[in-house]
């Protein structure tokens, strides 16, 4: 428990930050592509393929499209993932493969500030990545105005939530291939049960509940909720989660870095 | 002198194995100071507490007059460290790998610009300043991490092992540009185990094994004291040499196919040698660091 008592970050944790903007600036062509044509693609399959099936359904009292249902859902999953993944694998590979940390570390930066640094990097991505995502969503006319702008707060703290988890995961497994794990058992079923393709009303009590646990379930209702257009005092109880989600797991992924790191 | 580097007592364990065990030193201002040991002597254990990466298990370790436990970032802006991995960053080019080092240390970006190309010059590798790191051969990245060492203009330069793996070429070349430095004045501490390096740049070193000092001195002092100035190497000896050496009582070491004997000023020795003995071949030559080393660390493979 010691580990993870005393905390010296500074705001230095932006030039970890910086180092991964430049990196992702050579590369943004690439990195571009997956947000813009992520929600063409689904939008193609489960908009115009799948809703002739589905037809309107009915969400919270409001009968929409199913396009206008998922498009949001998209968005969410769109903001796990850029955050999640670039914790895990990139982050991984930057510090196994890379050595990139342990050059850090003979410098004025301290560990907390090199992982406070690629977190809210993660959670950038996932800001860029929604605005490229909602950009193109909103050509589709499914996004109101102006409460669609929220967004882009909204994508920051969820991929706080989000990229904090990763590191933690990152800070346990003993090489890479370990990361199926947390993608099959903690990814995949979010991915699939947070609301995302069906309402959660549909679902028995235990696991409309159940599914609450899921932080995914949070970012979805809050994006849902913006899309549409409807500000709720509801949302304040996803809000509270995903800070939450944050609050406990960014210690927990410094305190298991430092064990990792720090011999 | 003043002291930049003092180490008392020195401890450092991974769970019940000592890796540095209780040792004491001083680098001075100005010196080259070489910690010479076998593979998991713990050479690299006690580089990463000067540099604040290892916590300490005990001891006392202060660094420019600063204790490391307390300010590691302060000292860490000061010093230079050229890790034994590579940990240069494959991400960016050669200018950009000490663009983006410099930020770490707050350096403006003009003058890390200005630093980073006068440094790509003494290293000679403006002309792959836009290269990316993995286009560059095993020497150039070697000088890219000292280049990179160097972007803070530390008073103390940190070198775990900087020659292991390179071609006698590249070794020589950053030998030389390690003996620039120094005569401008810079402190340097040096981990390694090729004895060439050590006597060559080293003012004053120890022998560690074990995680303990078995010799402290100059290079020089250490090999007249432990080995004398000269060595004769008897290959393929024959049991009459063995009985003429008990004879007179000459130190040498069996090998079993090869006999060493420290024969100081004793060159006259090396003539009755060949006459007499030698059927297989036999050698003199000068003392070496080496003769030294392995006299005091023993043989015996380290794995």
């Amino acid at each position: 428990m010691k580990n993870w008592v005393h905390f010296r970050i500074s705001r230095r944790f932006l030039r970890v930050w910086q180092r991964n903007v430049k990196v992702y600036q050579k590369g943004w062509k690439i990195i571009f592509l997956p947000p813009f044509l992520e929600p063409l693609f689904y939008l193609l399959a489960f908009g115009v393929g799948l809703s002739g099936l589905v037809g309107n359904l009915h969400y919270q009292g409001q009968e929409i499209s199913y396009a206008r249902f998922i498009a949001p859902a998209l968005i969410a999953v769109n903001m796990m993932n850029n955050s999640f993944f670039e914790t895990t694998y990139a982050s991984f590979v930057r510090m196994y493969y890379q050595k990139t940390f342990d050059a850090m570390m003979a410098t004025p930066l301290c560990l907390e500030e090199v992982i406070t640094g690629e977190i809210v990097w993660a959670a950038t991505k996932s800001v860029v990545a929604t605005v490229i995502m909602t950009a193109v969503i909103s050509c589709f006319g499914l996004i109101r105005y102006p409460e669609g702008l929220l967004l882009l707060p909204v994508s920051f703290l969820g991929g706080m939530a989000f990229s904090a988890i990763g590191m933690y995961f990152t800070g346990l497994v003993k090489n890479i291939e370990m990361f199926n794990l947390p993608v099959f058992l903690f990814v995949t079923p979010m991915f699939l049960l947070s609301g995302t393709f069906f309402p959660l009303e549909n679902f028995p009590a235990w696991s409309r509940y159940g599914a609450l646990l899921f932080p995914l379930t949070h970012l979805v209702n809050l994006t849902r909720d913006f899309c549409l257009g409807r500000l709720r005092l509801e949302a304040l109880w996803s809000l509270g989660y995903l800070v939450l989600f944050f609050v406990v797991f960014f210690p927990l992924a410094v305190g298991r870095m430092r064990r990792r790191l720090i011999k | 002198m003043s002291v930049i580097v003092s180490a008392r007592d020195l401890l450092k364990k991974f769970g019940d194995f000592v890796a540095v065990d209780r040792i004491s030193f001083e680098v001075f201002r100005g010196e080259c100071f070489g910690i010479l040991g076998p593979n998991g002597a713990g050479k690299t254990s006690t580089i990463r507490m000067i540099y604040g990466f290892s916590p300490l298990s005990g001891g006392e370790l202060q660094v420019f007059g600063l204790d490391v436990n307390r300010h590691g970032r302060r000292i860490r802006s000061r010093i230079g460290v050229c890790q034994q991995e590579n940990s240069l960053d494959p991400d960016l080019t050669v200018l950009e790998n000490l663009e983006v080092f410099a930020r770490y240390f707050d350096i403006p970006k003009r003058a890390a610009r200005e630093k980073a190309l006068e440094l790509l010059r003494f290293f000679a590798l403006d002309a792959r300043k836009d290269a990316q790191v993995a286009e560059l051969s095993g020497g150039m990245m070697r000088r890219l991490v000292l280049a990179r060492a160097l972007i803070n203009k530390p008073d103390l330069l940190i070198l775990d092992e900087p020659t292991t793996g390179l071609d006698p070429q590249s070794r020589h070349q950053v030998w030389e540009r390690l003996e620039e430095l120094r005569a401008n004045g810079i402190s340097i501490l040096l981990t390694t185990h090729y004895m060439e390096e050590a006597s060559r740049l080293c003012d004053r070193l120890i022998i560690i094994d074990h995680g303990r000092i078995l010799e402290e001195g100059k290079p020089q002092d250490l090999v007249r004291k432990h080995v004398g100035q000269t060595v004769i190497e008897v290959a393929e000896p024959s049991e009459t040499i063995r009985n003429f050496l008990r004879d007179q009582d000459l130190p040498y070491e069996d090998l079993g196919h090869r006999l060493v004997i420290h024969c100081d000023e004793r060159e006259d020795l090396y003539r009755t040698f060949t006459k007499e003995f030698c059927t297989a071949g036999c050698t003199i030559r000068m003392a070496t660091l080496e003769d030294v080393f392995l006299k005091l660390t023993g043989r015996e493979l380290r794995e």
